[in-house]
């Protein structure tokens, strides 16, 4: 009955009548949008539903499959409360580019072809900058004209990699894709810039912190995502994807540990997260990828949660600095809370959401026998729940008291915060729904009491060394300060290579170029003194030119003609 | 930002005093220890060698979290830079 309408496209093109609705219906539009999107997915039959020939090829715009399914219901979800969230930033502007981002990431789990991924993708890019530049700060625009650069960057990526491969296989199908031809290659660099690979990861951590309030709300659930769901269409099995999980999975940790802005820490640690699930797509087995969709799921909710709450903070208080905050539990009690139940959900303690989401990768990796990678894993859990589960709540609500009393969120931005955080719980007590979902049939109970035990020492234990570690006073405290990472290549290396690339050849150009002029000018000076001052000043008619013309052409001729055997 | 309500100002709360979240340490202390010892109650699974080791779990959590923290202190002393370093 629904067949016809696309979730993704309602959403895209529906957005686009936001700015023309006055401020209430605006508000409420944008919040009805999504959930009358999510009852028509869950109403759709799978298999493919438009198809249309275009550009010489056949484009499949509505492809609906379990993994398309689940995707586009987390993206619609992610959409509806984020929204909610954003009731008191009342921005048209920053309204419309959400609907337009969302949709056509959900559009983009519906597409079956590599041609309007690609439109889809860009289309991402393109919306999703406004969220940044609606901060309205210098800081902000030039982050987001670098994280632009990059974004469409990585779709230029895919249009040359979708290109080399039509060329080679005659098809643009989005598909299992592999790395085996160079337009494979290209793709999954694409993807892996979207997905934050290690090295190519850094426009993240750049570009969230300084998005809006609710931007940042909006652009952690879709773009990331997007690119996991990308890599597990086309590169699940791919063995390279373990290694590079493993290390998106480990190194952002020590990074979270410095990092003094609260909201630059959840970028890392969304990074973090996303090595897990890419380590699954990389073991590629059906309980890893059922891992890896169930791990997308859940982690857009708490990260989404916890941007939520450090965006409250920011907010009231102007600023998200570890080193300004502390003692706001008093006054903003119930962000606090929303904020420790989203810090437990990505911390995997038993009961919430990432608990049950998470063990799924890491039981795949100890099926498969990897145990480095099992430890790393294992590693990266102690990790986050060391960065994101302690020191996110720690820092914002409590620690020193930083003497602010702001008062509570606003009520809309509270209640999209409890609704998010009773989904973590929900999910975290009753899995079998979300399992239910997933791409495979789940074989995998959470709840065996070597796993909670263990899960609760792990946790447990690297609490004592938080604590112990705050007592003794080694913890290293949240200081004002840049930490390098890979964009320091693109914002420092660079820029100063050229300058001093130009410091060197500049002068050299300019001595050149004076000496070329002051030459061609003692030429002039010593061909007047031989011919005189009008040798070179005197102008000739345009009749006397075309009889030289002509003169000229009757000679060619003559020789033309002369040359003839 | 405004909200300085002078009542809340000057509310004292339970957790601000050093001696209840001594008593907050203390009990997360005998909490892990019985957490600890819970490994003698039930039959472990393995799937490598180590993690059946007694107590891995609690250990391991508590060694690499020790080693995270002081090896990203160190870090610092490689990669912190002032933070109007990329405006300069």
């Amino acid at each position: 009955m629904t067949a016809d309408i696309h979730p993704g496209l309602l959403l895209l093109l529906g957005g686009l009548a936001t700015p023309l609705l006055p401020r209430i219906a605006r508000r409420i539009y944008v919040i009805a949008l999504p959930l009358v999107g999510l009852w028509i997915a869950w109403h759709l039959d799978n298999g493919n539903h438009w198809a249309l020939a275009a550009f010489g090829f056949e484009l499949e715009l509505f492809r609906v499959d379990r993994l398309a399914t689940i995707f586009s219901t987390i993206f619609l979800i992610a959409a509806a409360l984020g929204n909610l969230y954003a009731y008191a930033d009342d921005d048209r502007l920053q309204a419309t580019a959400a609907q337009v981002y969302a949709g056509a990431a959900i559009s983009a789990t519906y597409t079956g072809d590599l041609v309007s991924l690609f439109l889809f993708w860009e289309l991402t890019a393109v919306a999703s900058v406004f969220l940044i530049w609606a901060r309205k700060t210098e800081r902000a625009y030039r982050a987001g004209l670098r994280y632009l650069v990059v974004q469409v960057g990585s779709g230029v990526l895919l249009l040359c990699g979708l290109a080399i491969r039509a060329q080679a296989t005659g098809s643009v199908a989005f598909g299992p894709i592999g790395l085996d031809g160079a337009g494979g290659v290209l793709i999954f660099l694409a993807f892996g810039i979207k997905c934050a690979f290690p090295f190519l990861h850094n426009w993240l951590q750049d570009a969230y912190p300084e998005a809006t309030v609710s931007g940042a709300v909006i652009l952690s659930a879709f773009t990331t995502k997007l690119a996991v769901y990308a890599l597990a269409r086309g590169f699940a099995g791919t063995e390279m994807l373990i290694w590079i999980g493993a290390a998106m999975a480990a190194f952002p940790i020590f990074y979270a540990v410095i990092e003094n802005d609260l909201r630059r820490v959840l970028s890392y640690s969304l990074n973090n997260q996303l090595g897990f699930m890419v380590v699954g797509i990389g073991i590629g087995t059906e309980l890893a990828l059922n891992g890896t969709a169930a791990h997308a799921f859940t982690d857009i909710l708490f990260k989404a949660l916890l941007f939520m709450s450090m965006g409250a903070v920011l907010y009231r208080t102007g600023t998200a600095n570890g080193t300004d905050l502390g003692g706001l539990y008093k006054t903003m009690p119930w962000t606090a809370g929303c904020c420790i139940v989203g810090a437990a959900s990505i911390s995997g303690f038993p009961l919430f959401s990432g608990f049950i989401s998470k063990s799924m990768i890491i039981a795949a990796a100890a099926e498969g026998h990897h145990w480095i990678v099992w430890s790393v894993l294992l590693f990266a859990s102690a990790g986050v729940f060391h960065h994101s589960g302690i020191k996110i709540p720690y820092f914002a609500f409590f620690a020193h008291d930083s003497g602010k009393r702001p008062p509570e969120a606003p009520w809309s931005m509270r209640t999209a915060m409890g609704i998010t955080a009773a989904l973590c719980i929900a999910i975290g007590i009753w899995p079998a729904p979300l399992y239910a979902i997933l791409p495979y049939p789940v074989v995998f109970d959470p709840y065996t009491t070597a796993h909670v035990v263990n899960q609760l020492q792990l946790l447990l234990f690297s609490a004592l060394a938080f604590t112990w570690l705050m007592r003794t006073g080694l913890y290293p405290p949240e200081m004002h300060a840049v930490n390098l990472d890979a964009d320091v290549i693109y914002r420092r290396f660079i820029p100063r290579l050229t300058k001093a690339f130009i410091a060197t050849f500049g002068p050299l150009d300019r001595t050149a170029r004076r000496a070329l002029v002051q030459s061609s000018q003692n030429f002039i000076v010593t061909i007047e003194r031989i011919y005189g001052p009008t040798a070179l000043g005197r102008t000739a008619s345009v009749s006397q030119m075309v009889s030289w013309i002509v003169g000229l052409l009757a000679i060619y001729l003559a020789l033309e003609f002369l040359s003839q055997p | 930002m405004s909200g300085k309500n002078p009542a809340v100002a000057q509310r004292h709360y339970w957790i601000d005093k050093p001696r209840n979240v001594l008593r907050i340490v203390r009990g997360l202390c005998v909490l892990g220890a019985v957490l600890f010892f819970t490994d003698a109650l039930y039959e472990k699974h393995p799937h490598f060698s180590m993690d059946g080791w007694f107590g891995f779990y609690a250990i391991f959590g508590f060694v690499v979290c020790v080693s995270l923290v002081l090896l990203a202190k160190w870090l610092r002393t490689v990669l912190m830079r002032p933070e109007d370093y990329y405006d300069r």
